[in-house]
Formats: structure tokens, sequence, C-alpha cells
């Protein structure tokens, strides 16, 4: 509440884990070079599937995102939080390159997926959205039956193997099966939101990604088809890596085992406050204004 | 004390007179909007009067001739279709293809509002300076002809301009949403238009390139500027053959003082306006059916 | 088990991710394409210059300026041809001015009808009718033009001595072509004016006349004139109704009943005849044509001009 933790002023550069209490010898991939100033930033000591370093982006001229550094852990779900207008859409759309399809975007700094920077110029964005998928905020399924939306993907990315299967199998991960195996060729858009959105989640299985995004997958969604959803990620995790933007805060500290804080700096450019295990952020933040924002002085 | 006059707020005097020609406006300007309305009435029963007794079968399948009675519509309604046919063949793909170049592939500089531009004023060109072009482009320089090929690329290039601005706002009516669902799938961007834009994109495709071809199937100037008034006995089976058309054989029967000549071309008007109205209605049955959906 | 996207674990990750040369051709060959019919939009307008400029340079050589722009009389065939385009101009002004006369009032209180007065019921049933007119092929209002107006209409009411070919007839059919051009693009204007204004008029006592036609027509303004704009563009380019119904007689007057003979009545004339290429009277299609395509180009620039300035003031 109102008690000034220990160490609130003190922290002010990022501290890696494996300096500190975790001792780790597992290897950690390509590290983000570069320590942001200014921020709370503990980097899981784990290994990290995507390393961002002093990510940089504008729409023309104007920056929505400023020296972002941060890394994030394999097969665990991970959530960008944060007021509205903080960089965290944009910031999780990075991750994929989904920020590519907005004319007048520039992108400065790296992301290192499985030590490879997406961001470099012979690699194919394609590529990248096959092995990064993501959910959308509204759900946005084709106009097409249910069995077409899910093996699309699969169909443009050249799937050999039984299109059947792959569905079955997806709309199985996804919770959905039971609920819609009598009749596959109904379209998905018959389906109630809820629904809709675990289908988008089967679509986005049915590629075989590594990492899925979700974009506040559920602030359109009613409360019980919210619960099932973050049932389903706590599921999925343990197969895939899961990071998720939310306004949520009690969602991201059910959901998520690390947990980034954003805010809008002074010019609209998104900043990286504070990042660590969400049992820390939730219960003892190391920023002040983190701890403002989750105790709902503002935001 | 006195009584003051008790406050109404009926209109008196000039108010009232006020309000009464405003009130009578409305029937004025109501009738103004029904003139368009009552001219195509008007035009329908004098066509159909004059020319309704010489609809028949055999009026169908007759060549032209300069004996008014044995004239008929054969020939010039098979140019009609060849070249209609072929038309929207040509047109079709490269409108498409254009609509979708604009919306989804171009990069947004100089050269995409040069391109725009150029189409909106190709849209405003008269149909006689397509014909003046045909002429001198296919006809002369490419040495097709007056035939039904240098017809089709002439109308073709005639009607591209509406189908692309129709195509564009089909296209355009396809939420964003879907294409971002694709191509975080993992989708190129042709895969995306392939199999979700244009699907979506259809219905409004469809409509903008029957509503083009009706209005090719009237088109009289441009066609007589590359050749096709002529006299036409035969069926065409070939798109280098010369040929005539529907509207051109009215304009020659129109032309003719004698009055079974007037007949037969309000018969033929007739057949084309059926022609127009079916390819309107069905234009109008696809935006409402798929409006619903 | 077949696999969609193979896992990364200790794999090559670049290898995977980079740009596969196949895949860029493909894509290269598709948008090679698409531009390719981009650019077709393109070629046909440099082709209409070009085929219009050389054959009236060619034309040039032979006419002088003078005779051409400031010479009235266009009798290319006679036996001393002289080739004023001012008669042929003055064939197509005068059709676009009589036609506008009827048309300007019946389209602008067809608008203030649908804008102002018509609930949307009546609106929707109506407007749709009114467009349809827009889609009748034009040798059916030419045909209509000479056999009803002429000979039905103006001939027993004004006496045999109107001209079976005259600018009049023409003129009222080109009015009921371009009635719902003015119409609907004025309706459109005058439906984006802004409810507030309405209302501050209605607040102070207005009429619905008077707000229609002394608040909203006068706000409307550009849309009406771009779409007035649009409307003569549309005549000059005209050609069936006025190649049959108005003459082929160049005739230098703007009385309606007199036989006229408009720009494109000598290029449908010339289109019919035989003249042969490399004539003068073969390039002098070539030089109306220019003469006609700038008059057009000119008059659809002016109105997009004025659509724009209203979109700026009230969109």
């Amino acid at each position: 509440m109102g008690e000034e933790g220990p160490g609130m002023t003190q922290l002010r550069t990022p501290v890696r884990l494996n300096e500190g209490l975790l001792q780790d010898t597992s290897p950690t991939p390509v590290a983000a070079a570069g320590q942001t100033a200014g921020g709370a930033i503990t980097n899981p000591a784990e290994e990290a599937v995507f390393a961002v370093s002093e990510l940089n982006l504008w729409y023309g001229h104007k920056q929505a995102l400023s020296d972002v550094t941060f890394d994030i852990p394999v097969n665990r779900v991970t959530a960008l939080i944060g007021p509205s207008g903080c960089g965290k859409s944009t910031l999780i759309r990075c991750l994929n390159r989904m920020n590519d399809l907005i004319r007048g975007v520039r992108v400065i700094g790296r992301v290192d997926y499985h030590g490879q920077d997406i961001y470099a110029p012979d690699i194919d964005p394609v590529e990248v959205r096959r092995r990064i998928g993501m959910v959308f905020q509204k759900p946005n399924p084709f106009p097409k039956s249910i069995q077409d939306n899910v093996a699309f993907g699969a169909k443009v990315n050249g799937y050999k193997g039984s299109m059947g299967q792959l569905v079955e199998r997806s709309l199985r991960q996804a919770a959905l099966w039971e609920e819609v195996k009598d009749d596959l060729k109904k379209s998905g858009l018959a389906l109630s939101g809820g629904q809709q959105q675990r289908l988008c989640i089967a679509r986005a299985l049915a590629v075989q990604p590594d990492v899925i995004l979700m974009d506040e997958p559920c602030s359109s969604l009613d409360p019980i088809a919210t619960l099932k959803i973050e049932d389903l990620i706590r599921e999925l995790v343990r197969d895939y890596t899961i990071i998720i933007v939310t306004h949520n805060m009690q969602q991201a500290a059910r959901v998520s085992d690390y947990t980034a804080f954003m805010l809008a700096d002074d010019h609209g450019a998104g900043r990286l406050i504070e990042y660590g295990p969400a049992s820390e952020i939730f219960t003892n933040p190391k920023e002040k204004r983190t701890e403002d924002y989750i105790t709902g002085r503002f935001g | 004390m006195t009584t003051a006059a008790p406050i109404t707020l009926r209109a008196r005097g000039r108010v009232a007179m006020r309000q009464a020609i405003s009130r009578a406006s409305r029937y004025l300007f109501l009738g103004a909007s029904l003139v368009g309305v009552a001219v195509l009435l008007l035009l329908a029963y004098e066509t159909i009067s004059s020319g309704v007794s010489r609809l028949s079968w055999d009026f169908v399948t007759n060549y032209p001739s300069r004996f008014a009675e044995r004239a008929g519509l054969r020939s010039s309604a098979i140019g009609s279709t060849w070249v209609l046919g072929l038309t929207v063949v040509m047109a079709l793909p490269i409108a498409v293809g254009t609509a979708i170049w604009i919306e989804e592939f171009a990069p947004r500089n100089k050269l995409l509002t040069i391109v725009k531009l150029n189409l909106a004023n190709l849209a405003g060109v008269p149909s006689i300076i397509y014909g003046v072009l045909g002429l001198a482009v296919f006809g002369r320089y490419f040495g097709l002809g007056p035939s039904i090929m240098t017809g089709a690329l002439t109308l073709s290039l005639m009607i591209v301009p509406m189908t692309v601005i129709a195509s564009q706002e089909a296209i355009r009516q396809v939420p964003p949403s879907i294409r971002d669902g694709a191509l975080a799938l993992g989708a190129t961007q042709w895969q995306t238009v392939w199999y979700h834009v244009l699907p979506g994109a259809l219905p409004g495709i469809m409509t903008g390139i029957i509503l083009a071809v009706s209005r090719a199937v009237g088109e009289t100037a441009a066609l007589i500027m590359i050749g096709a008034f002529t006299f036409i006995a035969f069926d065409n089976t070939s798109p280098r053959e010369d040929f005539t058309t529907v509207p051109i054989q009215i304009y020659n029967w129109t032309i003719r003082p004698q009055e079974a000549f007037r007949q037969n071309a309000a018969a033929a008007i007739i057949v084309l306006m059926v022609a127009v109205l079916s390819l309107n209605l069905l234009a109008a049955v696809i935006r409402e059916r798929f409006r619903r959906s | 088990m077949a696999v969609v996207t193979e896992r990364l674990d200790g794999g090559n990750v670049h290898e995977a991710l980079r740009k596969r040369p196949l895949n860029r051709w493909n894509e290269a060959v598709i948008k090679g394409l698409l531009t390719a019919c981009a650019a077709v939009s393109l070629v046909t307008t440099f082709a209409i210059i070009f085929v219009l400029l050389e054959e009236t340079v060619a034309f040039f050589r032979e006419v002088s300026f003078s005779d051409f722009f400031l010479h009235t009389r266009w009798r290319p065939l006679a036996g001393n041809p002289s080739f004023g385009i001012w008669e042929l101009v003055a064939g197509t002004m005068n059709v676009v001015i009589w036609s506008l006369v009827i048309a300007l009032p019946i389209g602008l209180a067809s608008a203030i009808y649908l804008s102002e007065y018509a609930d949307r019921r009546t609106r929707n049933t109506l407007k749709p009718l009114l467009e349809a007119l827009a889609g009748v092929p034009t040798v059916v209002y030419a045909y209509f033009a000479l056999n009803f107006v002429t000979l039905d209409v103006l001939r027993p009411v004004l006496g045999n001595d109107v001209p079976i070919f005259n600018a009049l007839a023409a003129s009222t059919m080109l009015a009921v072509m371009i009635l719902p051009t003015i119409a609907s693009i004025s309706e459109d204007a005058m439906s984006s004016v802004p409810r507030d204004l309405r209302e501050a008029a209605y607040g102070l006592g207005a009429t619905r006349l008077e707000v229609a036609v002394r608040v909203v027509l006068p706000a409307a303004l550009s849309g009406v004139i771009a779409s007035v704009l649009l409307a003569i563009a549309r005549v000059v380019g005209e050609t069936m109704i006025v190649a049959i119904a108005a003459g082929s007689t160049p005739n230098l007057t703007l009385w309606p009943l007199s036989t006229i003979q408009t720009m494109t009545g000598f290029m449908l004339q010339v289109g019919l005849g035989d003249a042969a290429r490399g004539t003068v009277d073969y390039r002098s299609l070539f030089a109306v044509g220019a003469v006609l395509f700038a008059i057009t180009l000119l008059f659809n620039i002016a109105a997009t001009w004025f659509v724009g300035r209203f979109r700026e003031e009230y969109v």
C-alpha cells in the first residue's frame, strides 16, 4: 500500500538474476545489449525466447516505443500491462513484425528470437509470423467454416499431412473440440464470442508455432468466457510460450509468470518501467509508478 | 383594466403566408423529382406502342434489310454478344488487378496518386474519344480493322476506369481484421488477397462489372468510330470478323425517314432496354443479397 | 507425424527464418503483373494524348492556327474549305446552355426535395429511380428526341417551320440525361451540410423552404457547382443524341430551334464517312477531338476541385 518497499530508489540498473539469488548455470542465449537506465528490469534466469534490445518505434514522426530492453522466457506466460497508450500493443506487435504492415512505421533496435534478430534485412517476416502466432483483441474468425478457419494457416504454409487430424488436434488444444465437433462446416461467425476467440486460438495453434502472442484476448468477452481462456492459457503454456497484453491487472496477476509494466513518457513514447516475476511485481513492486498503477491510483 | 389580446401561437399575416408558400413548395419540388420518371414512362409508352407490334421471332432472327418488314436484329444481337463477352474477359482481370494493386500492394507515393487521378479523369473522357483511340491504335496501327476484337479492346479500355473504382470500393469493405488474421498466420500478402480479400470483395466487384457491361451494351459512338456501322448479313463466328451491334442498328433505323423503320427502331429499343434493365436488376439483386449476409 | 512448422530447438534459426528465393520470385511476379494492370490505365491516357496530338500537329501544318481558332465557318468538305472551329463550338454550347436551362432548376428542385423534404423511405425509393435515368443508352434518348420531341411535340405545338433537326429537341433529352448527375451530386452535397446550420435557422423561425433555399443551398454551393460542371462535361462529350436530333449542319447560333452541328456530331460524321488517311478531313477529326478532350478534361478537373473545396468545408 503506502509503505515504501526496500530498494525503491536504489535499483536503477537492470539486475541480471544470475548475479543475484537464483544462480543458474543454463546458457542464456544472445544477451540483450545495453542496460536501460531508470527502470527496474529483472530479466529471468531461464532460457529466453525473445531478447529485446533498445527497441524504438516511430509511426511517422510520432515515437511510440522508446528504448525497450528485456528478455522473455520460454514456456512461461509473460504479461504486458499498463494504461492506455503506453505502447504495450505496439510492443507485442513488434515481436511478430505485424507493425511492418503499417505505412510509415520505423523500427530501430533488435528483437532477437532464439538468438536471431528478426528485423535483420534478409529475414522473411512471413516465416517469422508462422512461428510466432497472434490472437487479437476482437475475435476475427474468417467468414468461412470452422474447418476452413483452422486449416487455413496450415494450408498456406504447405502442410501435407492429414488436415482432419490437424484440425481436430488444434481444436482440442483450444478446448473447443467438444463444442463444435458435430458440425465443423458451420460458419465460424455463428459461434459465440468466447468460442470465436478459442477458434482463433485453434487457428493459430494449427500452424504449430512456438510462441503465441495475445493482444487483450479477453477484453471483448464476458467473464465466463474470459475464465475459460485464462484456463486455456495455463494449459497451453506447457507447450508454448505465451505473451499476453492485458489492461486487466487481476488477470495479469492470475495468469502470468512474468509481468512487464509500461508507461508513456512525456512525448507519448512507451517505456518499460518495471519487469520481473509476477509475484514480485504485484506484491512488492520496485517502482512507485508501478505500485500506483497496480493499486489503482491511475490508469 | 385593459384586456390584452389572448396569446396565440397560430401564425397570422406574413408568417402564415410564408408557411403556406413553404408547404406548397413541397409539392413543387416533389413534382420536379418526378419529372425524370415521368419522361421515362413516356418514353417507354411511346416505344412500346410503336414497336411492340414488330416484336416477333422473325424480327429477332432476320438479318437487316432495306425492306423494313424483313429487317431484323439477328446479326447485331450476335455482334453485341460477341463484343460484350470479349470485353468482359479482357476488362475484368485488368480492372480487378489494378484495384488490388491500388488497395493492397502499391507503395503510398506519388505514383499511386497519379494512377488514381488518372483513373478518375479517364472515367470522364467522352466515349467518342475512346472510339478515336480504338480506330487509330487497334484498327489502323495494329491492323485489326473494324473487327470484333477492335471493338472489344476499345470498350474494355472504356469500362476499365469505372470498374476499377467499383472494385476499389468493394475491396475496402473487407475489414482489416480479416487481413490481420491471415497475415498473423504466416500468409503472404498475395495469399491473403487471394483467399480472403477477393472472396469478400466478390459481390461488389460483380456488381461493378455488371453495371459496366450495362453501360457498354448501349454504347454506340465509340463502335461507330471503329467502323461497326456496316451492313452485316451473317452470323459472327470469329473475333476477326466485321460486326455490328444492336445500338448501332437502332441508330441506323432511326435516321431513316420511313415510318416502318421507326417501328423497327422502337422494337429494337425494347429489346435493348430489356437487356439493360435485366443487367441493372441483376446488379441490384446481388448487392442486396450480399448486404444481408 | 507431419508437421507444419519445425521446432527451432538447437536448429539453425537464421536458416529457418530467412527469405527463400522461390517465394521472393513468386511474390515479385505477382506484384509485377498487378503493376502491369495498373499501368494499362496510364498507357491509355498516353495513347489518347499521343494519337490526338500526332494528327493534330499534322493538321496544323495545313491549316493555320488563326484559321482554326479565329474563324467561324466550318466547311471542311467544301471546294474552298474553311476550318473555323467556332461553328462547332457554338453548336456544342447551344445544347449545353439549353439543356442546363431545363435540367438545372428541375435537378436542383429534385435535390432539395430529396434532401430537405422527403422522409427516408421516399428518398430510398426515389433516388434509385432517378439514378436509373443515367443507365438509359443515349441512342434511346436520341430516338426519343427525334421522334417524340420534334415530331410529336415541337412541330404540332410550334408549327412545321421547326426544323426536323434542331438543338432544342436534343437539349431536352440531354437535360433528362444529366438530371441524375445534377440531382444526385447536389443532393449528396446538401445532405452533408451539418444539421446545426439548419437547426439554427429553424430556431429563428424560418420555414422549410427558406432553410432549404437560403441556408442549405448556399452552404452546399461548391457541391452544386461541381455537379453542374460534371453535367456540362457529359453534355459536351455526348454524341448520339446530338448527332441524331440536332443535325449535321454547322451553324454559328445559340438559337435553340436551329439545325446545328456539335463537335461530337462532326466527329461521328467523319467516322461514318470515307475520309482517307492523311487527308486534311481525316486530320480535322483529331483536331476537333483534341479540343473536345481538352474541354472535357478541364471541366472534370474543375468539378473535382469544387468537390474538394466542399469536402474541406464540411466533411
